[in-house]
Formats: structure tokens, sequence, C-alpha cells
């Protein structure tokens, strides 16, 4: 089921341009070539990551490259989801305490 | 590796006009941006967005499709995507472009690296569902995607720009809560003269705060005691005004109160910085052609102090002459003379800034939050940590790493580094120039081991001399 999101698209993509993503152990649809954060925020993914500090929920703040609050990771490296764009067969995990390298 | 006249790193206005220009005066340009596709922040993704939401967006967006039109020149290479890490003598730029680290040299270098969001730390302004006015810009403008159920906290024109183009796009904010005073106001009228001279501005804000009234969204000021609540994420503004104290339940809140340069590429070459108090933020000393103490580095735009998008790409095109006159290019009378009406241009779009600037000032406890307020977001550094390491005997932004790991965390001080200036020196009594600002290090944006051993091979620093 789509979770609620706080976001609304002004125009849908069409259906055939939607890719495979995994987020942690959940499956969603987003559209191909969008910029990942927010496709990420549109399909109601929140929050991306949990600090390495307090374990504290975060998700994209500036959307500019400049926070880096909206980190995830792929492939086993850090990266900034609002520099990224999705693309078929993404598999995302999230960032979290005692996990991976918060410090990029 | 590839050798250029000149290098620009960042596609925004000034990057774009000045390449333009640049190219035009027959200079070899690689320009160097991090985003996909040309345009900065305030044009962003602006060739794919006029066509299918340019009446959303409005004409000052879609205009600046004139300025990447200029980049399709035979002596432009536009790098999309490109990451900038590092900047050594030379000048010479590394970068990762499509997973791959790369080297360009050049003979002049000019940062185009615009501007960031002021730093905004009120209580809970870390809980996702909480970002930057500008984060909501972006989003609709490459995105096409609006924030449901936003409230817009802060002062300045952008809220009134973001908040119109959300009543245009069919989602109106919930409320739009300044934190200006009439005091401010009135204070402001000093600059009035000026103001009428850039009138055009103070007719577009006049225009979008009718927009915000006719569409019935609710408009608080002078608000105090901001404060966002919510345990996993952004559940209600809490705020004061009137004397009245007011919660304001919303999924999203957006911040904003100004913007400031955005330093980090000229800091990591050690270009000097000064305090600008007017703006309440460091700006890089370079001359009026934007060149810096460093002779063959320059910076237009933004990036240099805050003009807005037109002043910037006049900038731009400044710093190209000079440039290109350095180059050979130009005699100096006829760079002085293509400057002239340039020059002309540029003060009228500066003319408003004093009026706007001290009408819309940043938001006072942001600036010297409380002590439980978070201000370094990557380490959960808080307000009053930097007091007591104050108390301690710290004395400038590069100790409190040290001491407790503030600036330490992958934004390497980009939130935080106003912050902790500022509560250092009023902690210590001093001023923010004698503070100081955090050193900048390359690595300035991440990059893998994978990427340096991809790139290609070179000859070493000493050979390339």
């Amino acid at each position: 089921m789509k979770p609620a999101s706080s976001f609304r698209e002004l125009t849908p993509a069409p259906e055939s341009a939607l890719a495979d993503v995994r987020f942690g152990t959940r499956a969603v649809r987003l559209p191909l070539g969008e910029n990942l954060a927010a496709a990420l925020l549109l399909a109601g993914i929140m929050p991306f990551r949990l600090t390495p500090v307090s374990g504290a929920p975060r998700g994209p703040f500036c959307m500019m490259g400049a926070c880096f609050d909206c980190l995830v990771e792929i492939d086993g490296v850090t990266r900034q989801a609002c520099m990224l764009t999705v693309t078929e067969d993404m598999a995302i995990d999230m960032p979290a305490a005692g996990k991976g390298d918060g410090d990029a | 590796m590839r050798e250029v006249d000149l290098i620009i790193i960042g596609a925004g206005p000034a990057g774009m006009s000045a390449a333009g220009r640049a190219a035009e005066c027959g200079l070899s340009v690689v320009i160097l941006d991090e985003q996909p596709v040309a345009g900065g922040q305030i044009y962003r993704d602006v060739d794919r967005a006029s066509a299918l939401r340019g009446d959303i967006l409005g004409k000052d967006f879609t205009e600046g499709q004139k300025l990447t039109q200029r980049l399709d020149h035979k002596n432009i290479t536009h790098l999309k995507g490109a990451v900038v890490w590092q900047i050594e003598d030379g000048p010479r730029v590394s970068y990762t472009h499509a997973g791959q680290g790369g080297t360009v040299c050049a003979k002049r270098l000019l940062l185009a690296t615009g501007a960031l969001e002021r730093p905004m730390p009120i209580p809970g302004w870390t809980l996702p569902g909480v970002m930057t006015a500008g984060a909501a810009q972006i989003l609709l403008k490459q995105s096409g995607i609006a924030c449901k159920g936003a409230v817009l906290v802060g002062s300045g024109p952008l809220l009134y720009l973001i908040g119109s183009q959300m009543v245009r796009a069919g989602v109106p904010p919930l409320a739009l809560v300044e934190t200006q005073t009439r005091h401010d106001f009135i204070g402001s009228l000093r600059h009035l003269g000026g103001a009428l001279r850039g009138w055009r501005y103070l007719l577009k804000g006049a225009a979008m705060l009718w927009h915000l009234r006719r569409a019935r969204v609710p408009r608080y000021v002078a608000a105090s005691s901001l404060a966002i609540e919510g345990k996993e994420a952004a559940q209600a503004v809490a705020f004061t005004s009137k004397g009245k104290s007011r919660r304001i339940a919303c999924e999203t809140v957006l911040l904003h109160h100004g913007v400031v340069p955005n330093t980090q590429t000229a800091r990591s070459i050690d270009i000097p910085h000064q305090w600008d108090e007017e703006q309440a933020c460091f700006v890089p000393q370079c001359d009026e052609w934007g060149r810096t103490p460093k002779t063959d580095v320059f910076i237009a735009g933004d990036g240099a102090g805050i003009g807005g998008a037109k002043a910037a790409a006049l900038a731009g095109e400044i710093a190209a002459l000079d440039i290109a006159c350095d180059l050979g290019q130009l005699t100096s009378a006829d760079r002085d003379a293509a400057a002239r009406p340039l020059r002309a241009r540029l003060i009228n779009e500066r003319a408003a800034r004093p009026f706007i600037d001290s009408a819309y000032p940043p938001y006072a406890a942001a600036l010297a939050p409380q002590d439980a307020t978070i201000v370094c977001r990557c380490e959960e550094v808080t307000a009053g940590d930097i007091r007591r390491m104050a108390g301690l005997g710290c004395t400038g932004p590069n100790q409190t790493k040290a001491f407790g790991r503030a600036g330490m965390g992958p934004c390497q001080g980009r939130y935080c580094g106003l912050t902790v200036t500022r509560l250092l020196a009023d902690a210590n009594g001093v001023s923010p120039d004698e503070t100081g600002h955090y050193r900048i290090r390359p690595p300035i944006k991440p990059v893998t081991l994978g990427e340096i051993a991809a790139m290609t091979p070179q000859e070493t620093k000493a050979d390339s001399k």
C-alpha cells in the first residue's frame, strides 16, 4: 500500500515511466530519471536515515546538495539522494546509528 | 589532462552569463556544474520546467532560458553533473563526472557557486518535514511537486514568491508566519530612495502579497518564540504573534530568513573573507571585476555577496570581460567600454537591496539560538554546547571541532558555520571577523577511492609546473 505523502505531483508520470526500486524492505515504484529525493518524498518515504549520533530521524532539508540530511546508502556507498536520479532496480538502504559510515 | 582558458564552477546565472561572454570573446571555457541541467538553483531545470509549468513559476523564472541558450556555443564545454572536490594552484580543478574522477587546468578560474539558505536554527528544525523554502521551490521547479499542508516561516520576499506559486499550483500554504516587525519596516524607510529606484521589486512584492491575501492565506507578522513540534516528523508550528500564543498543525514547515553566499569553494583555497554587517554573513574579498587576491581566481554572483539572479548575471559578464582582457582578447579600453552599461544596470539591480535587507532582517532568535537548539545538524551539537566550549576557552570555530565535533559532519560546516561563528563571537565579546570561520579542506564534496582510482593517468604536480 502506498503510504500517505505530504507532497503532491502536479502532473503524474505515466505508468510506463516507473522504475522498480527497493528502499529498505519496501518495494516502491518511482518515476525513472526523476530526482531521487523528490521521488522518495512523493512516494511517502520518511525518514531517509537515522543520525549516527542519536538515531534521530531525518529527511531532505535543502534539496541542493549542501545539507547532507537526505543521505541514503546505495551499493554500500553513502550518497546524497537529492543529487541522484532514479534508475531501474535501485537498491537503497537507510543509514542508521552504528551502521555504515554516516560521516561519508 | 584537458587545458582551457577559463574554468567556471557553477551553471547558475553568474556562471552561464560569464561563460557566454567569455566564449564570445574567443576564450575556451569549461563549466563544471553539479546539477544534471543548467540553471543553478534560481533557474533550476528552466528549459524543461518552463514548458511544463511556466504559468505557475512565472516570467521571472522562464526568463532564465535566455541564459541557458548562451551555453550553446562552440567554445563552451558544459560538464553536467560534475562534482568539484578539489582546487589547487594552477588553477587546477579535480571533479567527479559519471562515476569517474577528472582534472582540468586553466589560465583563469571563476567561482560562481551562488548562495545557500541562511541557517535557521530554531527548536525542531531538524525534524523530517522541515525544509528550506528554497527546497520547496526546487521541488516545484525541477519535479513539479508541491508541498501539502505547509506553513511558511521566517522573513523575506522569497516566502511571498513560493507562497504565491503554491497558490497558483492549487496547493496554497496553510499560513505565512513572518518574523520581521513594524520596527524593522520603519527602520528600512531610510533606504526608501534606493528602494524607489528598484521599484520593480517593490511592485512585485506587493503583487505577491495581494495574491496571497486574495487566496485567504492567513498571515502572522512579528512572530517570536518560534518552535516546530513533533516527534518523528513535524506536526505543528508554535509561535507568539501580537501577544498571543498560536499553534498551527501542519505536515511541512518551510523555513527562510534570507540567503548567504556559499563560500565553501573559495574558502577551500584560502580566499580571504570579511564579515558583512548589513547582510550578517561572510563575503569573499574581490574587486569590482570579481578578482580575488589570488589574481587568477574570480568570484561572481551571489557567492560574492547577495544581489539576486539579475545582478549575478551582470556580475558574471563583467568578470568575463576582465578575464578576456587578462588573456589578451580585449584591450582595457574595450573592456571598460563594454562594462560601463553593465555596471549601470548592476547599480539599478542592487538599488532595492538595502531596503529589502533592513525590512526583512534575519530572525534574531535564530542568530543566537537558545541553549537546547541544535546548531550543527550533522553532529547534533547544540547552541549550549558551543557556549560551554567558549567558556572553556574556545575562541574560534576550528577549535569547536576538537572540543565537540561541531562542523565535522558530512556537510562540512555549510549549515552551522555562520551560527557557530556568531555564538563564539557573542560569548567571547569579539567580532565575527576576529572569531573567523571553519577552515575548509578538500575534498569539499565526497569522492570515493574508486572514483579517484578511475582518474586518467596524468603528470605529477611538479611536472605540470
